[in-house]
């Protein structure tokens, strides 16, 4: 019986390889010796995840199943999670970051947007106004928050909101000493110093937009909010949800907006979010072990955002 | 060379270059302890700042002294920024494992050291021989630093409260420099005066975040004669006629009077903003309250006296002491901790060195004269020679501080875990001062809760 081989192998077909083990190596070792610049070009950005990153992040998994007391570190399960949900100001975080996403959706979402809209529609200056729109984001975003605090949102008749309020008749607000201010005045901040960015993804998005589909659109009679709602809309529906995810992920790790402008928790823990309670439990109440607890609470929260993030990239790859 | 080879050789460059930073990064002291002419080495935190130049050109001169006095032993400097004033930070670096050999801290973070595991015991080293003013360091503050009866760490200061004023306001609305406010109730009549002056001055402020409210509300409830924890430290006692008192206090001022500005949500540094620019006519704080003012916010040492911390119908019960020391980090030989504790001493707790050299200050820009540090025990050598310097070398006018050292209010320590039942307190106290309606009961009822659940919790 003729005996027919595979074009580029020398293995009879149907029969088992006789050295498997040490083929596989020869053939591993092959394909390191291969791609050797490649993967020596890896070393870095492996080892400095590694460190940086997974590395802490699995250390702070296990520091929440432990308690270090007088130098000594035992393992307590989960006591450290019941501990922490038990906390009254977990759910009032967890309240705040949500209320805080949500309203970060409406307003740093859709204003961004039809901002982008609007400069695409300008024919003159558009360079100009970009920049305009992008300079907040260039500034520290501390120093961004400070300008609210001490100028925009200063309670007294002298702060500006409040000194154009009062101009307009209107009444005038303690913004982040007002509980039920705290959280919209932290929203309007962060959209001011975060919306340029997302104004540009908008703006590439939009340009993309075959200009023969609003033609056509105007033909048939659609005014600007049927032009926006049927072509704009779903020509740019990918990127709208993928800033959606990332806007989410993003604004559910508030952190500095509490911190500087309601100086922590605010008034009667109306500023607390997650992030700012890990850091209280980790930095005031010696409770490094509660803090990794509550981070790693947030984290699978996050993971479940971040998956469907994952998806959608994936979709538009 | 080849495209390849240059490849290969930038990747070899590039972990070569990895592997360095990352040995750099390594947080492995590099000085042996012991070096091998003798000589001892020793890390030290807190060094001024750069931009504190006449402090940081004494600290260095203080370091080329003893450092000619002490030939085996060699003191390293390290300057961590804001980061001694900073709370956070510290912890940051204790977790960390980052802290110095000799390393500061405040009086609060006695648990919090010890937690980490990060404390070394240094009961038999602290004596005569290694600190010569050992037996007039009062007693009291040495306490602060035991536990178990083991000596954690060395006071370096330590101050208690009273009613910080300023005199210029004072006198513009009318009141009487020489009699300041004794009661709550005169605070609050000095207040409304004080404020009507207008231009956003407040008549009195208070701090209400970033931990420094609770440390405030401690305070204002030793004056009423409470305590914030029972006495076995394991309950919260606040939550009673004494502390709704305190609260009401601020709330009527804030509320009724509206004499504490609308500014709120205060912590260390804006208050002492706004006192430096002569928007503050009283509050409560540490006589070195009014260094910060001069050195830091601009403001001047002939406006501002202080008095007693008031009470609610007489002289205050009680007013809270608190300060600072330097710990030992665990693992330091003997040698170590004995250089150490004599660089503490030249330092810290020597009258004419170091911060109690009040000549070399005198001419500076930092205050001689202020009640403070109250580091020696009353009638001891040390006390009396400290006190004789202060005296003779004073750069600020003393009488601004003379009712206050004349009207001595018993002092009480902070409580056990403070920093966390601070940042619970912090919340009661922004609530009465921005809320109008703000419901007090409930407040401390919330706020009583959740420091025992932290107590419980052995957090």
């Amino acid at each position: 019986m003729a005996i027919t081989t595979v074009p580029g192998t020398t293995r009879p077909p149907g029969r088992r390889e006789p050295y498997p083990s040490t083929r596989r190596r020869a053939g591993l070792g092959r394909k390191v010796r291969d791609n050797l610049t490649g993967h020596t070009f890896l070393i870095g950005a492996v080892v400095c995840f590694a460190v940086f990153s997974w590395y802490p992040m699995v250390r702070g998994i296990v520091m929440s199943f432990q308690r270090t007391r007088r130098g000594e570190t035992t393992w307590v399960g989960w006591d450290n999670y019941t501990r922490i949900i038990d906390d009254p100001s977990f759910w009032t975080a967890w309240k705040n970051t949500f209320y805080f996403t949500v309203l970060a959706l409406v307003l740093g979402y859709l204003v961004p947007f039809f901002v982008a809209i609007l400069l695409n529609e300008f024919r003159h200056a558009r360079a100009y106004l970009r920049i305009l729109v992008y300079l907040p984001v260039m500034l520290p975003p501390a120093s961004a928050l400070f300008l609210f605090k001490f100028y925009a949102y200063d309670p007294s008749e002298a702060g500006l909101f409040n000194a154009v309020l009062a101009a307009l008749h209107l009444p005038t607000s303690e913004w982040m000493q007002s509980p039920g201010m705290t959280m919209p005045a932290m929203v309007l901040a962060s959209t001011w110093m975060n919306m340029g960015s997302a104004v540009l993804i908008y703006l590439a998005a939009l340009q993309n937009i075959p200009g023969e589909l609003y033609e056509a659109a105007e033909l048939d009679g659609a005014g600007i909010w049927r032009r926006i709602l049927h072509v704009t809309v779903p020509q740019t529906r990918l990127i709208l949800a993928l800033l959606a995810m990332l806007q989410i992920v993003a604004t559910m790790q508030l952190f500095i907006e509490p911190l500087i402008l309601a100086n922590g928790a605010g008034t009667g823990d109306s500023a607390t979010s997650v992030a700012y309670l890990i850091y209280q439990h980790g930095f005031f109440q010696n409770d490094l072990n509660g803090a990794a607890a509550l981070g790693v609470i947030m984290l699978v929260v996050l993971a479940g955002f971040s998956a469907v993030y994952v998806r959608l990239t994936a979709k538009q790859d | 060379m080849s495209v390849p080879q240059y490849r290969k050789a930038a990747a070899i460059a590039l972990v070569a270059g990895v592997g360095l930073s990352l040995a750099a990064c390594s947080t492995k002291s590099d000085d042996a302890a012991k070096d091998a002419s003798g000589k001892v080495t020793i890390t030290v935190d807190c060094q001024p700042v750069g931009a504190q130049k006449e402090l940081l050109k004494n600290w260095n001169d203080d370091v080329a002294e003893f450092q000619r006095q002490n030939p085996n032993i060699i003191i390293k400097s390290v300057s961590v920024g804001e980061q001694c004033n900073n709370p956070p930070d510290f912890t940051a670096r204790l977790a960390g494992g980052t802290v110095t050999d000799v390393f500061y801290g405040y009086m609060t973070d006695l648990q919090q050291v010890l937690d980490s595991g990060q404390a070394m015991d240094i009961t038999e080293y602290a004596n005569k021989d290694t600190v010569p003013t050992w037996d007039s360091v009062d007693p009291a503050l040495k306490e602060v630093f035991t536990d178990g009866g083991k000596l954690y760490a060395v006071p370096v200061k330590n101050y208690s409260m009273g009613l910080v004023y300023n005199k210029v306001l004072f006198q513009r609305a009318g009141l009487d420099v020489n009699n300041p406010p004794k009661t709550w109730a005169e605070v609050r009549e000095a207040a409304k005066k004080i404020s009507a002056l207008g231009n956003g001055i407040a008549g009195y402020s208070e701090y209400s975040a970033g931990n420094t409210g609770g440390w405030h509300f401690t305070s204002l409830l030793y004056s009423q004669g409470g305590q914030v924890l029972t006495e076995d430290g394991k309950k919260a006692d606040f939550n009673n006629a004494m502390g709704k008192q305190v609260l009401q206090n601020l709330k009527d001022m804030r509320y009724g009077d509206n004499s504490m500005g609308s500014r709120q949500l205060l912590q260390w540094g804006d208050l002492l903003t706004n006192a430096g620019a002569g928007k503050v006519g009283m509050f409560i704080g540490a006589p070195d309250a009014t260094q910060a003012i001069v050195s830091q916010f601009q403001g001047k040492f002939q406006d501002w006296a202080m008095a007693p911390l008031p009470g609610q119908d007489g002289a205050a019960k009680a007013t809270l002491g608190g300060g600072e020391g330097y710990f030992f980090k665990k693992g330091l030989t003997p040698e170590q901790v004995k250089a150490g504790l004599k660089w503490i001493a030249y330092q810290k707790l020597t009258p004419g060195k170091g911060q109690l050299d009040y000549v070399r200050a005198k001419p500076q820009n930092y205050p001689v004269g202020l009640p403070q540090p109250l580091l020696f025990a009353n009638g001891s050598d040390a006390q009396k020679q400290e006190l004789e310097l202060r005296k003779a070398n004073a750069n600020v006018d003393t009488a601004n501080f003379a009712i206050f050292e004349a009207n001595p209010v018993p002092i009480k320590g902070e409580p056990r875990n403070a920093q966390a039942v601070y940042a619970v307190l912090d919340a009661a106290m922004s609530g009465v001062l921005t809320n109008p309606n703000a419901n007090i009961d409930a407040l401390l009822k919330t706020a009583e809760d959740k420091v025992n659940q932290l107590l419980a919790a052995g957090s």
